[in-house]
């Protein structure tokens, strides 16, 4: 499956969830909900010991799952049992150590042999980039840029040069809810649209379906982690239901118009 | 070779939302480093302010009773705030200032570089947030109070294992919230391109002054130059002007904690290996997974799981070595050159003056040997009465 496919039709809705927490048994059944209830992408973590990017909820969510003994190979075991049955694209979403240390090579080729589509690094910028992105390529992964609101005129040279779909960091700062988003989204959007027909899609901070809406105005697609995770850690192993419910409620904000 | 590159250590792995904040610092830099007024200042703010040039004092005691090398100590312990620190924290708000920033940013391990950038904000007019894990706030508290006293900020941080390297991310992240008017001052030759280059240059004033030093006082270069290594800035800036004269041995010495055969260790070029962290490619303790291992030391100052790339590429090419340092062999060099020269190094410097102690001895008495004295021991004083079992309040 492609990336794209994820953009077909409709405003993509991008869930992301960490993996192993609480623990991989719960994640492989919110995988199969989120798929259920509306999401068209999930950007599934793999937990790092020191995530730079993120805020207190998904750092929190890191440190769960780690000391719940998930591993890399546990997750790759997880997500080759969920090839051919999840019906929606996936991609790996993690710290340029964690594919690094595995062997960047090894690491891809076993993504692409689970059915993962493509990874996301936050902490790999344009200019690091080739390093991951041509294996990526040789492995038939498909490397997610990102552009921040500090980009401005990096924009062009990243966009020209995207895959999958391009991640616009929506606000300055590390993951996590924000009652309001600042940035000027549209002009963001329209930066990258004049370079690229691949896809863009809005996130960090994102949270209610009234913000989902706005952001898809413009956007491509949302992406949504905190509030999912928040719902995770509050709910533990019993929050399945709840994230159907959640996924479902963007569903239906995106949808509206 | 590729930009910020040392051999295949380096190079820039941040969020996108830093990057132009990065390039922006490089540009300035690469201005300003050729800039007369900006040198000029710069050498005003060292030599007036900081107390440069630090002595290179012959410690003939502590020579004659390991019976070896002649030793010297260069004396970056009598620097305004306390070590060698001053001289980065000096020349990056200078730089900071100039680039038009208001405010300045910073992680602290022992609370040293705290201290300098809480030092040099006060002087420049700057405001001044300070990170600090929340376990160094507690074995360093007279600094915690010290830089509160100074104007600055202090934030403990608590995620992790509450550290030195939680205290950078948590200062990476600060920055990626705030950039515009905000600068941050890392405080050793590690993060992203160009800090290491940046850091290491302002530091290289060490290695310059024991040069110039040195031929004054024996004629001759020195045979061999010791500093601990965390990050390490006070080793880079030791060693850089020798870099080029192979027949200066350089010696980084880590911090083993309680050995490099147990987890409790911080040694990294003794038990880590490749990875990328914290914006750099480097040698770093982890496990088989590239999870960051919890490091530890009884130096609060070189508790890091990483070193800085520059020191990973002169490993590489074998142009320096790297030696690893006991808890215990670094708390009987603080008592030793205590009770012997009537000088208290920094916990961290103690871990250089151990290994002098084992590698004097072995050298001839016309051989020469320079210790970088990277800081003082003040701060240690009630942690390391405490390690000896003795209770004493600060």
């Amino acid at each position: 499956m492609r990336i794209r496919d994820a953009f077909e039709n409709r405003k993509a809705f991008i869930a992301f969830i960490t993996c192993g927490d609480p623990d991989l048994e719960t994640t492989e059944k919110l995988i199969h909900e989120m798929a259920e209830s509306g999401a068209d992408l999930i950007e599934l973590g793999i937990p790092f010991s020191d995530p730079t990017a993120e805020g207190p909820t998904i750092f929190s969510a890191n440190m769960r799952a780690l000391s719940g003994g998930v591993t890399t190979d546990k997750i790759f075991e997880m997500t080759e049992r969920l090839k051919g049955r999840v019906n929606i694209p996936m991609v790996f979403m993690t710290y340029a150590n964690v594919v690094f240390s595995y062997g960047t090579e090894r690491f891809c080729r076993r993504a692409a042999e689970c059915g993962i589509s493509g990874i996301i690094l936050p902490d790999v910028p344009y200019e690091e980039k080739e390093e991951f992105a041509s294996v990526c390529r040789s492995a038939g992964l498909e490397f997610v840029s990102l552009i921040a609101p500090t980009s401005h005129e990096r924009i062009k040279m990243i966009a020209s040069e995207a895959e999958g779909f391009v991640y616009c960091v929506s606000s300055l700062g590390v993951t996590g809810v924000r009652s309001e988003i600042k940035t000027d989204i549209s002009e963001m959007i329209n930066a990258v649209k004049a370079v690229t027909d691949v896809p863009a899609a809005v996130g960090f901070g994102i949270s209610t379906p009234e913000q989902a809406a706005r952001m898809a105005e413009s956007a491509d697609g949302v992406i949504i982690g905190s509030a999912i995770v928040k719902l995770v850690e509050k709910y533990g192993s019993d929050s399945v239901p709840y994230v159907g419910e959640y996924v479902k409620n963007i569903r239906a904000a995106l949808d509206k118009k | 070779m590729k930009k910020g590159r040392y051999g295949i250590h380096g190079g820039q792995y941040i969020p996108e939302t830093l990057m132009n904040a990065v390039n922006e610092l490089e540009e300035a830099y690469n201005f300003y480093k050729n800039d007369k007024e900006f040198n000029d200042e710069l050498n005003a703010l060292f030599n007036e302010y900081a107390g440069r040039p630090s002595r290179l004092y012959y410690a003939e005691k502590v020579t004659h009773d390991l019976g070896g090398a002649k030793i010297y100590l260069k004396r970056e312990d009598l620097n305004h705030t306390g070590a060698h620190k001053i001289n980065n924290v000096l020349g990056q708000t200078l730089l900071a200032k100039k680039m038009g920033k208001t405010r300045v940013i910073a992680e602290t391990g022992a609370g040293q570089h705290g201290v300098a950038t809480a030092t040099a904000a006060a002087l420049m007019g700057m405001e001044c947030e300070v990170f600090m894990g929340l376990e160094d706030t507690k074995r360093q508290a007279l600094n915690v109070y010290k830089m509160r006293l100074l104007g600055a900020k202090v934030h403990p941080v608590e995620s992790g294992t509450a550290t030195l390297k939680d205290a950078v991310s948590e200062t990476m992240r600060e920055w990626t919230k705030r950039i515009d008017d905000t600068h941050y001052v890392l405080g050793s030759v590690m993060g992203p391109h160009p800090f290491p280059e940046i850091v290491r240059d302002f530091q290289s004033v060490i290695s310059k002054e024991i040069k110039e030093q040195m031929l004054e006082r024996e004629g001759r270069l020195p045979d061999a130059v010791l500093a601990c290594v965390g990050g390490g800035s006070n080793a880079i800036g030791a060693f850089y002007h020798f870099i080029d004269t192979p027949e200066v041995a350089l010696i980084g010495c880590e911090a083993a904690g309680r050995g490099v055969n147990t987890k409790e260790t911080a040694a990294t070029i003794a038990t880590g290996r490749l990875g990328i962290f914290h914006g750099m490619k480097s040698y770093f303790c982890q496990d088989e997974y590239g999870q960051i291992a919890p490091v530890y030391s009884i130096s609060a100052g070189l508790d890091y799981p990483g070193v800085g790339p520059e020191h990973a590429h002169l490993y590489d090419i074998k142009r320096a070595q790297y030696v690893p340092v006991t808890d215990d062999e670094a708390v009987n060099a603080f008592e030793y050159m205590s009770r012997t020269e009537g000088i208290i190094p920094a916990i961290e410097s103690a871990h250089a003056v151990a290994y002098a102690m084992k590698l004097a001895p072995q050298m001839g008495k016309d051989k020469i040997m320079v210790i970088n004295i990277s800081g003082r021991g003040d701060k240690d004083c009630a942690a390391i009465a405490r390690y000896r079992g003795e209770d004493i309040s600060e």
